[in-house]
């Protein structure tokens, strides 16, 4: 009989609307939910860790040291006098930077720029969108603008947004921002639409609930889903697009260690000198990765109806 | 029908109007004088002065929109400060190489990921279908430049089959033509594949188990025609869409491996453009890619009723 009780509260209540625990529960079942997040853990302890995992200055030009082969080992001078053997488990570049050191403290720099434009462009998309899908006037005009931004190359659009002023931080994060948005617009338009034909909100609507109540009560609760499993995927797509920028000379300044940067600096060595590429590639791939297997697992547990979709 | 093709045509005006106005905001709407900016941090007040003056900056902004967009339909995208050429010119010069490596790397995608994610879809379930889906999570997650020189590194240096970089014109000889596009195509197909593949699993799975399927190999069709005819062509229109949609990834993929592989195309050409700030030529190319991306998407969207006959506009 409690079997029975059991299934048909399952019948009753579609996955989405599933207890948080029963979602936290699924999560941690979900085999790509498991080893994406246990990567980006890692790479989380990376960036906090950075300054007592044995890394030196990443910035220090070392000219006695260029172009050293990873594993190579050799005698520096601290700042004391005193000598000591010193080993550049990555290798260094053509400045004599310590790869190591760049590669780990490159981690904080992609993090950062993940989740910022993760977190920005969801809540200017979430904005907008909810915006354009409930009021009927804002939505020709703003989706007639959106369609615009996403017909320029994602890519091109952050290189010509970049070109603008010295870049920096704060103008890559905006660079990659703005061609994310549109795309949030989109989702969370759509799920609007769908919810204010539902009955439910019609009987709030009689009921003589007023719109704030309604976007607050019925259409909030709504979106999230998507958009979490949506930001997620924007924030591998930022960690990736800002590596490009980088890795093409338009993006973070060259001396903050980033991986792009550390890659762009390899370039022209690469032929002999292929661990300028190689390590911070390793890195990059294995985070971007991460997120993504992150945000498959997501999009399975909290939002089953897009599952079929890519 | 042509009724139809007329209003999707008026529909990517105001779609190509906002690229304009956003692509014109470009350096209009940067702080400080554009003029100052273009003229670089060693021009003299009077160079300055005479930029300001070609571009009618002291005109109000709605009018110098207007003049630009009438120079730009005209095909005039103005000269380029660096290269000190018309940026028109500029452009037809690099065509060729990208329209190479886009149409080679597109011909390389559909032949490589249309089978494999039919195939996955086939064998769903098994380790073929994990696999499948495991390598396209695989090909969005690793960059393509990453991509690129582990390719490089494997076939041009270490087994030494391939040129390493560079490009040769086709008029040159289609060999060597051929030879300098091979990885450079594939670095580029890596994402797309992963996307196309992605697609076509998801879309065959929807109609491998309908009805008219299991009637098709009722009567006795062998597999191979039963997926052809009546499998991937209930398919088709999903995936040719993701085609069309996938054609912004490969841009930006262009711009990159062009890089990477040292060829004197578009994409080079972009970077090149951003990092001498020269403004005309970055706006040329934005504009010019995002109207091929908008006109394919039309040509895709028109290809509908010829894939799928129920659909009548």
């Amino acid at each position: 009989m409690k079997a029975v009780a059991g299934s048909v509260s399952v019948a009753a209540f579609p996955p989405a609307a599933a207890a948080p625990a029963g979602i936290a529960r699924r999560l941690r079942r979900h085999r790509s939910v498991a080893l994406g997040g246990a990567i980006l853990a890692a790479v989380v302890a990376l960036a906090c860790l950075a300054p007592v995992l044995g890394t030196v200055d990443p910035a220090r030009i070392d000219p006695v040291v260029r172009n050293q082969r990873p594993g190579a080992q050799r005698l520096v001078r601290n700042a004391d006098g005193a000598q000591t053997t010193r080993t550049y488990w990555m290798g260094t570049d053509s400045l004599g930077r310590d790869v190591y050191s760049r590669v780990v403290y490159g981690a904080r720099v992609s993090l950062i720029v993940g989740v910022t434009v993760a977190l920005v462009s969801a809540a200017v998309g979430l904005v907008i969108g909810v915006l354009a899908g409930y009021l009927r006037w804002l939505d020709g005009v703003v989706m007639r603008v959106m369609d615009g931004l996403m017909a320029i190359p994602a890519i091109l659009l952050a290189i010509g947004l970049v070109s603008l002023s010295r870049a920096g931080l704060r103008t890559v994060i905006l660079a990659i921002v703005i061609p994310e948005v549109p795309r949030v617009v989109r989702l969370v338009r759509a799920v609007v639409l769908s919810i204010r034909e539902e009955p439910y909100v019609e009987a709030a609507v009689a009921l003589g609930a007023r719109t704030p109540a309604l976007l607050a009560r019925h259409v909030l609760p709504n979106t999230m889903a998507p958009l979490v499993v949506q930001a997620t995927f924007v924030c591998a797509s930022a960690i990736l697009v800002e590596a490009i920028l980088s890795f093409l000379g338009v993006g973070i300044p060259p001396e903050t260690p980033t991986w792009g940067n550390i890659m762009a600096e390899g370039r022209a060595l690469f032929r002999i000198l292929p661990h300028n590429i190689l390590f911070p590639g390793v890195f990059l791939a294995a985070t971007v990765l991460a997120v993504n297997m992150l945000g498959d697992g997501l999009r399975d547990t909290l939002d089953p109806r897009l599952r079929r979709q890519i | 029908m042509l009724s139809y093709v007329g209003r999707r045509l008026l529909a990517t005006i105001p779609v190509m109007a906002v690229v304009a106005v956003v692509v014109f905001s470009l350096l209009r709407l940067t702080a400080g004088d554009p003029a100052a900016i273009i003229a670089g941090d060693n021009a003299t007040s009077q160079q300055v002065a005479e930029i300001r003056a070609k571009l009618g900056l002291e005109r109000p902004i709605a009018q110098q929109f207007v003049i630009w967009l009438g120079n730009v339909l005209r095909g005039d995208f103005g000269e380029s400060f660096f290269f000190k050429k018309q940026v028109s010119e500029l452009i037809l010069d690099r065509v060729e190489p990208t329209l190479a490596l886009s149409v080679c790397t597109i011909v390389l995608t559909v032949a490589t990921a249309v089978p494999l994610g039919v195939l996955a879809a086939w064998k769903r379930g098994t380790w073929i279908d994990r696999g499948v889906m495991g390598l396209s999570v695989l090909g969005f997650s690793v960059p393509v430049f990453v991509i690129g020189y582990a390719l490089i590194y494997l076939f041009a240096i270490s087994l030494a089959w391939l040129p390493v970089q560079g490009y040769q014109r086709l008029r040159e000889g289609v060999g060597g033509f051929l030879e300098h596009l091979i990885l450079p195509s594939l670095t580029l197909a890596a994402i797309y594949v992963a996307l196309i593949a992605r697609i076509t699993r998801a879309s065959v799975l929807e109609v491998i188990n309908a009805d008219h399927v299991r009637t098709a190999r009722a009567k006795g069709l062998a597999e191979m025609p039963v997926l052809l005819r009546h499998v991937l062509r209930n398919a088709a229109v999903p995936i040719v869409t993701v085609i069309g949609l996938g054609v912004a990834l490969l841009i930006g993929g262009v711009v990159v491996t062009e890089s990477v592989y040292s060829i004197p195309g578009l994409g080079r050409l972009t970077v090149d453009a951003v990092l001498a700030r020269d403004y005309p030529t970055v706006q040329a190319v934005i504009l010019l890619f995002s109207m091929v991306y908008v006109l394919l998407n039309l040509l895709v969207d028109l290809t509908y009723t010829v894939l799928d006959p129920r659909i009548r506009y």
